[in-house]
């Protein structure tokens, strides 16, 4: 028998308070049906014996202590799964919003997943090509891995996510590709932004899209990343396909979360945000990987835009401390008109060291690699101390690497969003930069990979 | 009638019963129809509040709480090692087996492989006197490891039964003792354990033996004590994880207990992958076949995830009890720190620093205090030593965690952003880390590698100071107008910080290197340094030593002067002397 609850005892916020209910479990999914009709959706959130805690996704908007019958559903927050959902469009809680009608499921899934044993992943090593030097060379990004874009507002991380989607060749057979594209808390252009790239570079109908646009509702936007990566788990684990997956923004994800958790009053720990933070955004970080038994993988592009530009602020270091690496943004380089304006220094892949040299990429990656990051870290100190006496009076090294610097930053860094270049090319491009610097400076590469690549 | 305890209220891992007063305090409990395992945090008069190791999602007020009587607990015995488990010692490819590659709450699995059978050689007879920490049976665990089964603290007394030599799986009764007060006990090959409680010691012994790593930095500017504790703080990608690994490949402990605490489901496979891949020089077996993996990753339950830290020290305990050397690498504790904030924040706490609880600096000192090099009570000597990586918040090493760790470690290795950014690994910053184990040490240095090696290792540490001294008006000015010896200090300086402090881990040579060479390499830097010193006072410009490449070549000897073949340092020796005796001669 299903019992609906007349009337609710507490609204605060997006939450509602109802005593009296019997036999509810935790995080159930109720209906509240509103006297005018309409039907909201939400999730127990907690359990005092008879009073249940609802947080209620659309809001709670015109709602009224009597206005209301709530419904117990006796099932957890869970999405409609079937192959059917590539190319389709649903909103942030997974109800489909292209006008193509409901979707007929092969089965129902819960949300929140569940955690994959450790032992039961495959060590990720293939790497992805992108077409992009700093990505490929420095921060090689592999099948399986999560690696976010920090970025600041105003910058390029989504014509770079677009550039990546366009130009990675992340597996050999075209038709077991796939993108879950997850819009949290995004402006209505730059959903449109993608809608329209992912069409012209002819992907769409390979793109599963989930939106939740800055005027949704927020407590939608907690469920967007999970309905997302349920699905993208779904296609990878079921269906065997190579699925990436791009959440962009997570700023506003984490601060509807922090504004879900100010509303249950629960403590605060850094800046506001809720003592759970870490945990939140690894369950979601988490759910990338491949898995045995299946020839799947789920591969993250998170971008996040970091408030006030900070890479200290809770979002980004707890998302570092969780992800396998990180392509960080600058806004000096952007402002340069460089593009993509990859720092290069903080960026880095956990996951290269496995994922290149002989037999993936070419065996004198690693070596490049290390010494285009030594050398380009002393450019910085050689350009503080020409900020203090002046570029003529540097000794020739400095002055030396001052020249491979701009020549890096220009040539390496900057090659525009068309440019797919290969593996080769971009390496061969590290060794010609490295040529301007004198030969006792690079102490990371032998003599051996020299004689062998360094441009005469 | 035996009344059943049902669920009041649920928030997040936070379960709470009402009106009982059957539980005590940290007493297991099974929560609802999966039992979910959980543990009593808290008790008023109106509520026992439960902590629960799981996904509470389901979970329904009514649902079943049955205690268990005991505290939480792991089972020790053969089969732990050369396994993986999770936070509360659940077998992972056990539960792989059960429940595929997602794990689904409520698994019931025991902890060590019942049905197994081993080689048992009992070591008793009718009659012997046992008392807690007695050895009755050992057993090859694995191919490199003797497993001690060993009477449980509490307990002595004779033995009135013992069985033969033979094949037994883990819950056989072996031996059975009667104790003065008359009650018999049956000890099988395991045993039961509080994981809060530490196991007790006969005697803490001094930490005068170092723990070689074959890292340089390590040890030879920061060594660490069998026993001791240390702690690696840095920022996300300034390499804690990579350091850990190294150390747990290359320490010279008997056993390794490694944390994977709140951290990358894919470092973990990582580990399992490469582990059973390294084969250990000493016995030519796997590395896996003397380390033990508890993997409690990020997503999975937060409160199993407090709990990892003490199973693993606790496992390390057990270990030093039958007189191993083990290290236990915790990676990492801030994680640790962060699920203590998350359950106190559920329990609405009063928060202190950072809402942390007022509680952590007392339970860091807990865990750290574990570590000991000791005399147990079966008589062997055995030690722990703990290696907890920290991640700071925002890389400040002002934080909370990072500051009440320091006050329990006695050995600091600061990663540092800067190095990482140029690729320096190890990226210990020389300037911020330290070791307070020098005064203990030095007299195992003098002994084994020879007074020098103290004398070179000041050396090694003034040039670095001086250097980084220097470095302060090269800032500001450049290095081109310092006086020749400043510039030849920033030359060795920079030949000490590539050549010899940083470490390539993925190189075969350099990846371990034993004390012998590291001080070799110390002993041709510091001649080098003499004798164009020397070249430098006579009026000769630095810059002929430098063209000669005297210093590039330093720079690569650790790759160049193989392992097994030490005695090219003489040869390096010769060289530098004849190169400046011929700058000397033609100017």
């Amino acid at each position: 028998m299903i019992l609906e609850y007349i009337g609710v005892d507490e609204i605060n916020g997006s939450l509602i308070a109802i005593d009296g209910i019997k036999d509810a479990f935790f995080e159930e999914m109720v209906d509240i049906k509103l006297q005018n009709g309409t039907t909201r959706h939400g999730r127990i959130v907690r359990i005092d014996g008879e009073r249940a805690v609802i947080q209620v996704f659309e809001g709670t908007t015109s709602i009224s202590l009597t206005n209301t019958s709530v419904r117990l559903k006796c099932k957890p927050m869970e999405i409609a799964l079937s192959p059917e959902i590539v190319g389709r469009i649903f909103d942030g809680a997974g109800r489909s919003i292209d006008g193509l009608g409901e979707i007929f499921p092969d089965e129902y899934r819960n949300i929140n997943g569940t955690p994959i044993n450790p032992v039961s992943r495959i060590y990720p090593k293939n790497y992805i090509r992108t077409g992009i030097s700093t990505i490929d060379v420095l921060t090689t990004l592999i099948r399986g891995q999560k690696l976010p874009i920090f970025s600041g507002s105003g910058m390029s991380h989504n014509e770079l996510a677009v550039q990546i989607v366009r130009q990675a060749q992340i597996c050999d057979n075209a038709d077991s590709f796939c993108v879950v594209f997850a819009a949290m808390g995004v402006k209505n252009d730059v959903a449109d932004y993608f809608k329209r790239c992912f069409e012209e570079s002819g992907v769409l109908e390979r793109v599963v899209m989930f939106l939740n646009l800055s005027n949704d509702p927020i407590i939608e936007r907690i469920l967007t990343p999970r309905c997302a990566l349920t699905a993208a788990e779904y296609l990878a684990f079921n269906q065997n396909k190579h699925v990436l997956v791009i959440m962009t923004d997570m700023t506003p994800y984490c601060e509807a979360l922090r504004e879900f958790s100010s509303s249950k009053e629960e403590i605060p720990g850094r800046k506001g945000y809720p003592g759970y933070l870490y945990s939140d955004l690894a369950s979601l970080y988490e759910r990338a990987g491949m898995i045995k038994g299946s020839t799947g993988s789920v591969t993250q592009i998170p971008i996040l835009t970091m408030p006030n530009d900070d890479i200290t602020h809770p979002i980004p270091d707890l998302t570092g401390y969780i992800t396998e690496g990180q392509i960080v943004l600058d806004r000096e380089l952007h402002s340069k008109g460089i593009y993509p304006p990859v720092n290069v220094l903080p960026s880095l892949s956990r996951l290269m060291k496995d994922g290149i040299g002989e037999g993936y990429t070419r065996e004198d990656h690693s070596a490049l690699a290390n010494q285009l990051f030594s050398s380009y870290a002393k450019v910085t100190d050689a350009r503080s101390l020409a900020s203090v006496i002046g570029e003529d009076e540097l000794s020739f090294t400095d002055k030396k690497y001052i020249e491979f610097g701009k020549a890096f930053e220009e040539q390496f860094v900057n090659q525009g969003n068309s440019a797919n270049r290969t593996i080769d090319e971009s390496l061969d491009l590290g060794w010609r930069l490295l040529s301007i610097l004198p030969k006792s400076e690079l102490d990371r590469i032998d003599d051996v990979m020299l004689k062998k690549y360094m441009p005469k | 009638m035996e009344r059943i305890n049902r669920i009041f209220g649920i928030n997040g891992p936070v379960v709470t019963v009402k009106d009982t007063k059957d539980f005590s305090m940290s007493e297991m409990v099974y929560v609802g129809e999966n039992k979910l395992v959980g543990e009593v945090i808290g008790i008023n008069n109106k509520l026992t509040t439960i902590q629960v190791y799981e996904e509470t999602t389901g979970l329904r007020p009514g649902d079943a709480v049955t205690g268990t009587g005991a505290p939480l607990n792991i089972t020790l015995g053969p089969g732990i090692l050369d396994n993986i488990f999770d936070g509360i010692e659940r077998p992972l490819k056990a539960i792989e087996n059960i429940s595929g590659a997602f794990i689904k709450g409520g698994a019931c699995v025991p902890s060590l492989d019942e049905n197994r059978l081993w080689d048992v050689t009992v070591t008793v007879k009718e009659g012997d006197v046992l008392y807690g920490g007695s050895v009755y049976a050992t057993l090859p665990e694995t191919p490199a490891i003797t497993h001690k089964v060993m009477v449980p603290p509490e307990i002595s007394g004779t033995v009135i039964k013992a069985e033969k030599s033979g094949q037994y799986r883990v819950n056989d009764c072996i031996v059975v003792l009667k104790d003065s007060l008359g009650i018999t006990h049956k000890l099988t090959l395991c045993q039961k354990w509080a994981i809060r409680k530490p196991r007790p010691i006969k005697e803490r012994l001094g930490n005068d033996i170092p723990l070689i790593t074959g890292q340089r930095i390590i040890d030879t500017l920061f060594p660490i004590a069998k026993g001791g504790a240390a702690a690696i703080p840095g920022g996300f990608g300034t390499g804690k994880t990579m350091t850990q690994h190294q150390l747990a490949k290359w320490c010279d402990a008997d056993i390794i207990i490694y944390v994977g605490c709140g951290e990358r489901g894919n470092e973990m496979s990582d580990v399992l992958n490469e582990f059973s891949h390294l084969i250990d020089p000493k016995n030519n077996r796997p590395m896996t076949d003397r380390t033990s993996l508890i993997a409690n990753t990020s997503n999975m339950p937060v409160a199993a995830r407090e709990a990892s830290i003490y199973t693993g020290v606790t496992l390390a305990e057990y270990y030093r009890d039958m007189g191993y050397d083990v290290a236990l690498m915790a990676d990492s504790t801030s994680r640790w720190a962060e699920a203590l904030r998350e359950i106190s924040g559920r329990l609405e706490e009063m928060p202190a620093e950072e809402g942390f609880p007022a509680y952590l600096p007392s339970r860091l000192s807990e865990f750290y205090e574990r570590a000991g090099r000791c005399e147990t009570l079966g008589g062997e000597t055995g030690s722990v030593t703990l290696i907890g990586a920290v991640s700071p918040q925002g890389s400040d090493f002002s934080e909370p965690v990072t500051q009440n760790t320091k006050r329990f470690i006695r050995c600091f290795w600061a990663l540092d952003k800067s190095l990482a950014y140029s690729r320096h690994y190890p990226a210990i910053n020389w300037n911020l880390s330290y070791s307070e184990y020098f005064a203990d040490l030095d007299r195992w240095f003098e002994e084994k590698c020879g007074k020098d090696f103290l004398q070179y290792r000041s050396s090694i540490t003034s040039l670095l100071q001086e250097e980084n001294r220097l470095m302060e008006i090269v800032k500001l000015i450049g290095s081109d107008v310092l006086p020749d010896d400043q510039k030849l200090i920033i030359e060795t300086a920079r030949v000490i910080r590539i050549g010899f402090l940083q470490q390539n881990a993925f190189h075969s040579d350099d990846t371990f290197v034993s004390l012998e060479k590291q001080k070799l390499m110390m002993k041709t830097i510091l001649h080098l340094y003499k004798s164009v010193k020397e070249l430098v006072s006579q009026g000769i410009p630095l810059s002929l030593a430098k063209e000669a490449g005297l210093f590039e070549k330093l720079i690569k000897m650790k790759y160049d002067i193989p392992n097994n073949n030490l005695s090219m340092f003489d040869d390096y020796i010769k060289e530098t002397d004849s190169t400046i005796n011929s700058i000397k001669e033609n100017n």
